[in-house]
């Protein structure tokens, strides 16, 4: 059966949720061979295991931490030498794109960006897309070399498949451009105990109607209630209310969660496209007019102040 | 000293529009207005910062790939300040993917001159975000990408990477590739004064025979990748919508333990 490399996003050994849903993806199309790098490389090996991975090659060097992105796509394309795959998965952070793309140039390969599907197929996988915000889904194939296809976050299940696992070393040689842009300071960010924005079930957001940076608290202590994570609007990330981290839509986050809740949110095409493929969409919002409201599956039209905390309450008392 | 800076960008269709594809399932571009992206916007804004932060001599050059209109987006960056142009036009472009745009731009960069590319973060349309990490791998130099704050010092670009979980402090010599996002800062609006002028900036046309490039090497039938199948997505299904009348609160939630989320 043929190997597919899965490119392996954690940090310091602890395996992202998105990776998990690679090897799902990559045992319909072969056998998930994946590729773990810098420190706690090695530490991956158990949970793709469990996961479905035949091998894990691992290298570790102090060049992932100190330059950016080159040393990587060098790793990868060792072990793409090394594997003669039928095809790459990496995810689709801004980040495993880069590498895909330089790594799919340099092997003469074509690449194919955020799939939200992937299915084996008689010319190779076949990969859906969610394109024009997400108002067509179209379906794709590689037609040259071998295909390198990242997938957003939250496309496929986790599905526990174990397997060996295998633990192997990597030999990788640094090109002369591995070291060209050079990483002089890190700062982590500030962790807020909630689920990773694009990698959550469920994504409680506020827009313009949560009316200022004070207000998105009611936002938090819905999310929380949910365990969900917290999204805000453009118009409420330009307000300067909440973190640009935190953004959906064109130009921020893309999610596409089990639930998503849109609070105060008018629904403009540049926030729909970062939140139409969820799969149960809720709002609130005062404006019965409001665009949202044509993607909603439950709306309420009423004032976020008296329904957002009368709902967070509920939920309290619910889950008791 | 001088600086050459040399902005990549892109006509798109318009978002607000009715986007669509036409019947060889690339993006149909006759049918909704076209404009200067959105997101090179601000690559055009941070050279101009640039330029207006640096003693040395600079020069901007702004260089779309696409069809004839897409010099509108060229003279959008002209009237907000950059220097010159270079329009890329060519019958057998249509239909060429990410790959074969970056083999494009990369050879023109390289014409044109540069010790500083600035690109936005991505396209509004095929929104790959790609291409800058390319024309890195292809100009060999290096990429300084996603920056949402960006600055020039002695031959050292400098630069802040915000990423999911940290923030991070890139910097390299030039020649290098950068990249910006649209936390860089707000694009200015071109002045009367600039409209003006850009009409007089020279536009300069190249094809492919001026970049050496030959049409087996781009295109729809040489793109790398092929789109199958293009559907519209189901419009959703009309859901529930109740008016708050002191309760909504309350059945917004039995809607939820309805759909198993409590």
């Amino acid at each position: 059966m043929a190997e597919v490399l899965v490119y392996v996003d954690h940090v310091d050994g602890a395996v992202r949720k998105p990776t998990l849903e690679l090897l799902t993806l990559a045992r319909r199309i072969g056998e998930p061979v994946a590729v773990a790098l810098g420190g706690g490389a090695a530490d991956t090996a158990g949970v793709l295991a469990e996961h479905g991975a035949v091998k894990v090659l691992t290298h570790d060097a102090s060049e992932y931490a100190e330059y950016l992105v080159v040393p990587k796509v060098d790793a990868l394309q060792a072990a793409v030498e090394a594997v003669s795959p039928a095809a790459v998965l990496v995810s689709s952070s801004t980040e495993g794109k880069e590498i895909a793309a330089r790594l799919a140039l340099r092997i003469g390969s074509g690449i194919i960006t955020d799939a939200v599907d992937l299915e084996a197929g008689d010319e190779g996988p076949v990969a859906t897309q969610s394109v024009f915000a997400a108002s067509y889904s179209t379906k794709s194939r590689v037609t040259k070399g071998t295909p390198v296809i990242t997938v957003k976050p939250n496309s496929a299940a986790v599905e526990p498949a174990p397997a060996a696992g295998a633990v192997e070393q990597l030999s990788v040689s640094f090109s002369e451009q591995a070291t060209g842009t050079r990483i002089t300071g890190r700062t982590a960010r500030e962790s807020t105990g909630r689920p990773e924005l694009t990698e959550a079930a469920i994504v409680v957001s506020g827009g313009r109607g949560v009316n200022g940076a004070e207000n998105f608290a009611l936002i938090e202590a819905l999310a929380d209630s949910l365990g969900a994570a917290v999204g805000a609007s453009r118009a409420a990330v330009d307000a300067g209310w909440y973190p640009h981290t935190q953004q959906v839509g064109q130009t921020g986050k893309s999610v596409s969660p089990q639930l998503y809740i849109a609070n105060g949110i008018s629904g403009a095409i540049q926030h729909r496209a970062g939140m139409q493929t969820s799969k149960t969409i809720v709002a609130v919002n005062k404006d019965a007019e409001a665009p949202i409201f044509d993607l909603v599956d439950y709306g309420v039209v009423g004032d976020l102040f008296e329904v957002v905390p009368q709902l967070t309450e509920e939920i309290k008392t619910r889950k008791g | 000293m001088s600086l050459r800076i040399v902005v990549t960008v892109k006509y798109v269709p318009d978002a607000t529009g009715d986007r669509h594809f036409a019947e060889d399932l690339t993006v149909d571009r006759d049918d909704v207005d076209g404009l200067l992206s959105e997101l090179d916007e601000y690559a055009v804004e941070q050279a101009l910062q640039i330029s207006e932060n640096s003693d040395d001599d600079v020069e901007i050059t702004v260089l779309t790939v696409g069809p004839e209109d897409a010099k509108d987006a060229l003279r959008k960056a002209l009237s907000m300040g950059a220097d010159k142009a270079v329009h890329i036009e060519d019958d057998d472009l249509h239909g060429t993917d990410a790959i074969g745009t970056s083999l494009v731009l990369a050879k023109a960069i390289e014409k044109a001159g540069y010790d500083l590319v600035i690109s936005g973060m991505s396209s509004t349309d095929g929104s790959m975000g790609v291409v800058p990490a390319l024309l890195a791998e292809r100009l060999g130099v290096p990429q300084v990408t996603l920056l949402s704050e960006v600055s020039v010092e002695d031959g050292t670009v400098k630069g802040r990477r915000d990423g999911d979980a940290a923030s991070e402090q890139l910097e390299a010599a030039l020649p290098a590739v950068v990249s910006v996002t649209d936390q860089s800062g707000e694009a200015r609006y071109p002045s009367f004064k600039g409209i003006m002028a850009a009409k007089k900036k020279p536009v300069q046309s190249w094809d492919l025979s001026d970049l050496d490039i030959d049409a087996d090497e781009v295109g729809l039938e040489n793109a790398w990748t092929k789109v199958d199948s293009a559907a519209e997505r189901p419009a959703r299904t009309a859901g529930t919508i109740v008016k708050d009348e002191g309760e909504g609160g309350r059945q917004l939630a039995e809607f939820l333990a309805s759909q198993k989320f409590i």
